[in-house]
């Protein structure tokens, strides 16, 4: 159980980030923690204690155990979804770099209200 | 009929890939693809609106059929809540795609626009017809990431920096969504939302679900911008090019936010009380909390993405309402009446809300600005922009004989009827605000003195055409008001949220 609360640990850790860095970059750090704390979930849900991975051979056991794939499936869909999404928000932090000159937020402020 | 449900996400899908790639060589291929498969699904969602829809059509992907009642393919689910919200999104992508074709000019790089907004819709249909949790969440990532990219698409200061505000909130609200699904299949063992319903109805609910719900309905709910929640789209919606804000405030909220709470908390999991309660309140915050900040914006499109959080509010308050009397067992005519109102806006805004984002594009495109100080006797030099957006404005405000008034009451009514008699005085409040502020647009937009000497004149014929539709379709939804055409539309996307376990059935049934 200790590791599914460390998981949730992981995903507060990132948003703990993403509230309080200042740096553009830092922040899509703390974005890509907080991704990958969910996949590491999803990879914990499918795991069944002593499993084997799911493919049907010809001399399996009697009561074969195997671990779910569905959640392996699922995260590899959501990696290649963050890895979309991260390159999006690099690109915009590079942008916003050559416009204004710095990556601190505090500066890039031309938005209020 | 039910092989043709695919097509609402493959034609768009296609055209996203299609675009980039021939419309490089044939010149004008962008615009007339993108505007054909729009108007072909839009004709084809009247189609099916039109011959009677009694059961709800069910695609499996990849044509696994069902193992002893459990579902195990993807399926696409079109019943009569979907379809009215497929007929807003693909009414409202034609015409925001035909009033592109003169106003995206300015812009380079034409063809990457009309793919990303082909690759939104692909996304928003996804997220109407899906039946799955996972796929749900795929299709919600396409929508929202074109998104992200066509708010940045003017790469100026302001436009960088919405966009990447945008991101980071929406990234959040979608690891929690993603977070919630893993929390469901945990429980549940199955993606499927029918078959999660069915096995949740035996569940009481406990502090892991309660969790649950939660998270999605923040996620939801930032999605769609409720007021905790809003501080992104005054940003993102007023930055983005105007056929786009009004995509992403006409349609895009109401999709990917509105659909997906009803959906799930009226068809996937059993109604509770709290729900109901958390709805109407963040509903009722919304609506105040954004009409009161709209009153102060100088910033046109600011002004209306600001109404926008503030109309959504009724939406909210409408579903909220009709949820919390069905689960005090109170009237069912009410609750109906009640929802059939947060339906009814809810279609409504998609309307006016687009028109008047094309009309502030229309008025940015002649004269260059988008403050209301700087514009003023707009009237007379643009007479179609100008009476347009007067229809937009009083539609909006409540004023009959246009869509906007009877739909607010019908939730007044309900609300008065449900014994919410505060809700009913701070929806009329709310009402005479609006109204306040949108008087104020029309009178420093087109009636004032002219305060600039540039020469302006009336803007290109797509554009016109697009912004007239939007006023006529605004007077002719009226009708949907009246006994006899309430039936073809309006009553049985009411009717699936009304009965809650018929979708998880008829689903599993087939």
């Amino acid at each position: 159980m200790i590791v599914y609360f460390m998981c949730f640990f992981l995903f507060l850790v990132g948003l703990y980030g993403i509230v309080t860095r200042r740096n553009l970059i830092k922040i899509v750090i703390s974005f890509t923690i907080m991704e990958f704390s969910v996949f590491l979930f999803f990879a914990l849900i499918g795991y069944v204690e002593n499993g084997k991975a799911p493919i049907l051979t010809k001399n399996l056991p009697e009561n074969p155990v195997f671990v779910d794939p569905l959640p392996q499936a699922m995260v590899l869909t959501a990696i290649v979804i963050g890895l979309a999404t991260s390159a999006m928000l690099l690109a915009i932090a590079i942008r916003l770099y050559k416009k204004y000159g710095t990556f601190n937020i505090r500066e890039i402020n031309n938005l209020r209200g | 009929m039910s092989n043709l449900v695919p097509l609402y996400v493959i034609l768009p899908l296609a055209s996203a890939f299609l675009i980039p790639s021939v419309g490089r060589l044939v010149k004008g291929f962008q615009k007339a693809l993108l505007s054909l498969v729009l108007l072909f699904l839009t004709a084809m969602t009247f189609y099916i609106i039109f011959s009677g829809l009694d059961q709800p059509i069910a695609y499996a992907v990849g044509g696994w059929e069902a193992v002893k009642d459990t579902p195990i393919a993807i399926y696409m689910v079109l019943d009569g809540l979907s379809v009215v919200v497929l007929l807003i999104v693909n009414l409202i992508g034609f015409l925001a795609t035909f009033y592109s074709i003169s106003y995206i000019k300015k812009y380079t790089a034409e063809n990457n626009f009309y793919a990303l907004l082909s690759l939104m819709i692909a996304g928003m249909n996804g997220v109407v017809l899906t039946g799955d949790m996972f796929n749900l969440y795929v299709f919600l990532e396409i929508a929202v990431i074109a998104s992200y990219a066509l708010v940045a698409f003017g790469i100026e200061k302001t436009e960088l920096e919405a966009s990447f505000k945008y991101q980071v909130l929406g990234g959040i609200a979608s690891l929690w969504i993603l977070f919630s699904i893993g929390m469901l299949y945990w429980k549940t063992q199955t993606l499927n939302m029918a078959d999660i319903s069915q096995i949740l109805a035996n569940d009481t609910s406990d502090a892991f679900m309660i969790f649950t719900q939660i998270l999605l309905i923040s996620g939801f709910g930032l999605k769609a911008a409720m007021i905790p929640f809003h501080a992104w789209l005054p940003d993102a919606h007023s930055s983005a090019p105007s056929p786009i804000s009004a995509m992403l405030s006409g349609v895009l909220i109401k999709a990917i936010g509105v659909y997906a709470i009803l959906r799930l908390f009226f068809n996937m999991f059993a109604l509770t009380y709290e729900i109901g309660m958390v709805i109407t309140v963040i509903g009722t915050l919304s609506m105040i909390i954004g009409g009161l900040l709209a009153i102060f914006q100088w910033d046109m499109k600011r002004m209306l993405a600001y109404s926008s959080i503030s109309q959504m509010g009724y939406v909210f308050i409408g579903v909220g309402m009709g949820m919390i009397i069905l689960i005090r067992g109170g009237e069912t005519s009410v609750a109906a009446l009640a929802i059939a109102g947060g339906l009814f806006h809810m279609i409504n805004h998609a309307t006016f809300k687009g028109l008047l984002f094309l009309n502030a594009g229309a008025i940015e495109h002649t004269t260059g600005t988008r403050n209301m100080k700087m514009m003023g006797g707009l009237a007379r030099t643009m007479p179609i922009t100008s009476t347009t957006s007067l229809g937009a404005s009083l539609a909006i405000s409540g004023i009959p004989p246009f869509n906007g008034f009877f739909s607010k009451l019908i939730i007044i009514v309900a609300a008065i009827q449900g014994q919410f008699y505060l809700l009913a005085v701070l929806a009329i409040v709310i009402s005479i605000v609006t109204l306040v502020y949108f008087m104020r647009f029309q009178r420093f937009a087109f009636f004032n003195k002219t305060t600039f000497s540039r020469k302006v004149k009336e803007v290109p014929f797509t554009m016109c055409f697009s912004m007239v539709v939007l006023v006529i379709l605004c007077l002719a939804l009226s009708l949907l008001i009246f006994p006899g055409v309430r039936e073809v539309m309006l009553t049985p996307a009411v009717d699936v949220l009304m009965e809650t376990t018929n979708y998880s059935s008829t689903i599993i049934g087939m």
